[in-house]
């Protein structure tokens, strides 16, 4: 009959706890399903979710506990790879019980694989303004339109479509959010290939596509808050490389399993390092090919160390801000910004440093043609998770309050000026 | 490392705002622009006694407060905020290198009363050469007797003592450095208050002509050396809470100003400015805080941060100096318009001690490239 609030497990009764589950149930010569399995039934393979959809309730701030035992077996975790955990945390939060039913479990195992379908050819900024429409045929809708920027849909099982259902509206009040099966004729998808010559990217082309009405999530009109959901998460997992599994040279079926979904998984991902610019190569380069001598050189060198390493004592104010418990300060949203900076600064170096040989290539250019690709794969950084204009818009309102600029967009979406 | 202030450390900057929101509005700054002193003895002294911020970050055992340079950081944002007026910098370059040069007892000596605002004290290092480094020196000390010339020394025109930079005759580099104290008036000495494009920060130009001066130290270098990057650190933070300033009345400005039927502000070409200005303004903050504790915790990488610190503090200000200017228009080009107080104090800053490429060079030999 006690009054007192439940008290939170601490971390010392977590860890005996989970230490004994894994003594008592992990072997390294089980098949990754069947593993993930017993995860996704004891709870431990994403303890801080709810106890009813495979999880353990557990406070955040304990998960490092869990994860900690788990390195120290060298315990395979649940997948984690791809936008699995996006779609997850939205199905979580917007999803009816039958969704958690259907979809949580397979997510966890790694036997299907999701891709989002939110940005298209005429909306990239401005992801509202999607066209691709949904129509309600009786107990199912049609698709049609066409997704752009899909990573891993040419293995996707489902994906993540927002799609348009009612066109008189403001544009953020047509918009709905489906599962749609990707296995279907209606389903076309095809790579698109980037200018560093990497496809890491597709197309999605959908014709009278068939979308059950029980994969609609939320409520028709209820997408854009829905795709929120998703693109906080997003933001929440950094850019691109989310959800990492580190690859683990061990012996044992489950770990060259994993190995393979984790092959698959980041193959998409193999030139994002270049994208950022490899700061890491400048010192090294330049003392390789004499240019550490040139005097403009090493001032530019100078300019791209103070900008990272500044970079890098801001996000740790960050950190350390909210360590303290208190309100982020600026620093806090400015990551993105200086990354593209970086990267710009870096390939720029890379070129001073290079010299002639930045002209070429692949085998020919220098470090087998590494060099080269960070030339070419530096652009897509200040674009990609949200261009530097969009970011610096960010910044400006919410951080520094200068007033939004007057939209012309408000009226009926039917009659904005769009692509 | 720390990267978050502890509460006393907040504490203490919240004091040091309330006391300069009090004590240097830009109606006082402008004020002392004109004075020939510079600055206010009355408020020096509140600042010394009341605030106990002389000699902020020197052991107590030498005289000072026995605080870090993490404190003495936050008080030059602070002051760079507020454009204060004060022989600050010039007293912590005077204390800074008696604390490293003397012995302990004659450091106590010297610092506790300059501390105190009884005597203020400038170290004349720089000669017509334009060297910030110790090797530039050249002015020399024979047999007890100073010769030469010494300019841009801050403060010196004000002051009631002189700590002076000399070399042995003949002594070439970092060999033969010393350092000599003397009264201010002693005969001998002939100073000129220069005219600064900073008037907010005085400077003055010191002739010796054969003047007895009692010497502190023969073996100077290390303690210059050191100095300096004290020196720089502090300008860093100081820049920093000046390019904090500009960049704050940049955006009240762009939210006020009405143009076309709308706000300025509003524009993408000046809220991108803005957003642009505020992640260089916050990369300086970080480089200087971070270099700040590494002053403290004696860390040897302590001249490349201070480079680093200084050149990106620097081109942070001076981009918000002159983006501050631009985005105000042609009323921020006005004499009455205060902006221009704060752009002249960037750019007199942004060479103290060494340009940014300069400290870039720096930067780079300290990292061995």
């Amino acid at each position: 009959m006690s009054e007192t609030a439940p008290t939170d497990p601490s971390a010392d009764s977590v860890r005996r706890e989970v230490r004994e589950w894994l003594e008592a149930n992990w072997d390294p010569n089980e098949d990754l399903v069947a593993w993930r399995n017993l995860l996704a039934d004891s709870g431990w393979g994403m303890p801080v979710w709810p106890q009813q959809w495979h999880g353990r309730d557990l406070p955040q701030a304990l998960a490092p506990v869990v994860e900690e035992e788990f390195a120290r077996l060298g315990a395979v975790g649940v997948a984690k790879t791809g936008i699995r955990l996006l779609a997850a945390a939205t199905l979580l939060e917007h999803g009816s019980d039958a969704h958690k039913a259907r979809f949580l479990r397979r997510i966890l195992t790694g036997e299907d694989t999701w891709c989002q379908l939110f940005s298209e050819p005429g909306s990239g900024s401005d992801l509202a303004g999607a066209t691709t429409r949904a129509d309600r045929h009786g107990d199912h809708f049609l698709v049609n339109g066409q997704k752009v920027w899909t990573t891993s849909a040419h293995h996707a099982d489902y994906g993540l479509l927002l799609a348009r259902t009612d066109w008189d509206v403001p544009k953020h009040q047509g918009l709905t959010y489906f599962v749609l099966d990707m296995h279907q004729e209606g389903v076309d998808v095809r790579p698109l290939k980037q200018m560093n010559g990497h496809a890491s990217f597709n197309q999605v082309f959908f014709t009278d596509a068939v979308v059950p009405a029980e994969n609609l999530v939320s409520a028709v009109g209820n997408g854009w808050q829905v795709a929120i959901t998703t693109l906080m998460h997003e933001r929440r997992g950094a850019d691109g490389l989310r959800g990492v599994q580190r690859e683990r040279d061990l012996p044992g079926r489950i770990y060259e399993q994993e190995r393979e979904e984790i092959a698959v998984a980041l193959e998409p991902y193999k030139w994002y390092p270049q994208r950022a610019g490899r700061v890491d190569l400048v010192l090294e380069r330049a003392q390789a090919t004499g240019r550490n001598t040139d005097p403009a050189t090493r001032q530019e060198i100078a300019k791209l160390l103070t900008m990272a390493r500044s970079a890098e004592w801001t996000a740790r104010r960050a950190r350390a801000a909210q360590q303290q418990g208190r309100p982020q300060g600026p620093e806090g949203s400015l990551g993105k910004l200086a990354s593209s900076n970086i990267a710009r600064q870096a390939s720029h170096v890379h070129t001073l440093i290079a010299g002639a040989n930045a002209m070429l290539a692949g085998e020919d250019g220098d470090l087998n043609g590494l060099i080269a690709e960070i030339l070419i794969s530096v652009p897509a950084t200040s674009i990609a998770g949200g261009t530097d204009e969009i970011q610096r818009n960010i910044i400006a309102e919410r951080v520094l309050g200068l007033p939004k600029e007057p939209r012309m967009d408000t009226g009926p979406f039917r009659d904005v000026k769009r692509n | 490392m720390h990267f978050a202030f502890t509460p006393e450390q907040e504490q203490f900057r919240d004091a040091v705002r309330r006391f300069l929101r009090d004590r240097s509005p830009p109606a006082e700054v402008r004020r002392l622009m004109d004075d020939e002193r510079g600055h206010d003895p009355g408020v020096w002294r509140q600042m010394c006694q009341e605030l106990g911020l002389g000699a902020l970050h020197v052991p107590e055992d030498r005289g000072g407060q026995g605080f870090s340079v993490t404190e003495l950081g936050i008080a030059f944002e602070e002051m760079g905020r507020a454009l204060l007026c004060a022989p600050y910098l010039s007293s912590v370059l005077a204390t800074t290198v008696v604390a490293e040069a003397c012995a302990q007892e004659e450091a106590e000596q010297i610092v506790s009363r300059i501390a105190a605002g009884e005597q203020l004290a400038a170290l004349a290092l720089t000669e017509a050469n334009g060297r910030w480094d110790a090797g530039g020196v050249e002015l020399i000390a024979d047999g007890g007797r100073l010769r030469g010339s010494k300019t841009h020394v801050i403060d010196g025109h004000a002051a009631d003592l002189l700590i002076v930079a000399a070399r042995a005759s003949g002594s070439t580099g970092e060999e033969g450095l010393s350092l000599h104290v003397v009264a201010a008036d002693a005969p001998g000495i002939t100073r000129r208050c220069l005219t600064a494009l900073d008037p907010t920060r005085k400077l003055a130009g010191i002739d010796f002509a054969n003047v007895e001066a009692r010497c502190i130290s023969s073996d100077a270098a290390p303690a210059l050396r050191r100095t300096l990057d004290i020196a720089c650190v502090a300008v860093a933070c100081e820049l920093a809470g000046v390019a904090e300033a500009l960049l704050e009345s940049a955006v009240d400005y762009a939210k006020l100003r009405m143009q076309f039927g709308r706000a300025v502000g509003s524009f993408q070409a000046i809220k991108h400015k803005c957003a642009d200005l505020l992640l260089e303004v916050e990369l300086a903050k970080s480089a200087a805080r971070y270099a700040a504790e590494a002053a403290t915790v004696s860390d040897a990488d302590l001249p490349a941060l201070a480079s680093l610190a200084k050149a990106a503090a620097a081109d942070a200000a001076m981009r918000a100096a002159r983006d501050c200017i631009q985005i105000h228009g042609g009323i921020g080009f006005t004499w009455d318009n205060d902006t221009h107080l704060w752009f002249k104090r960037a750019k007199s800053a942004e060479v103290l001690f060494g340009t940014p490429a300069w400290h870039r060079e720096r930067l780079m030999r300290c990292s061995e490239v």
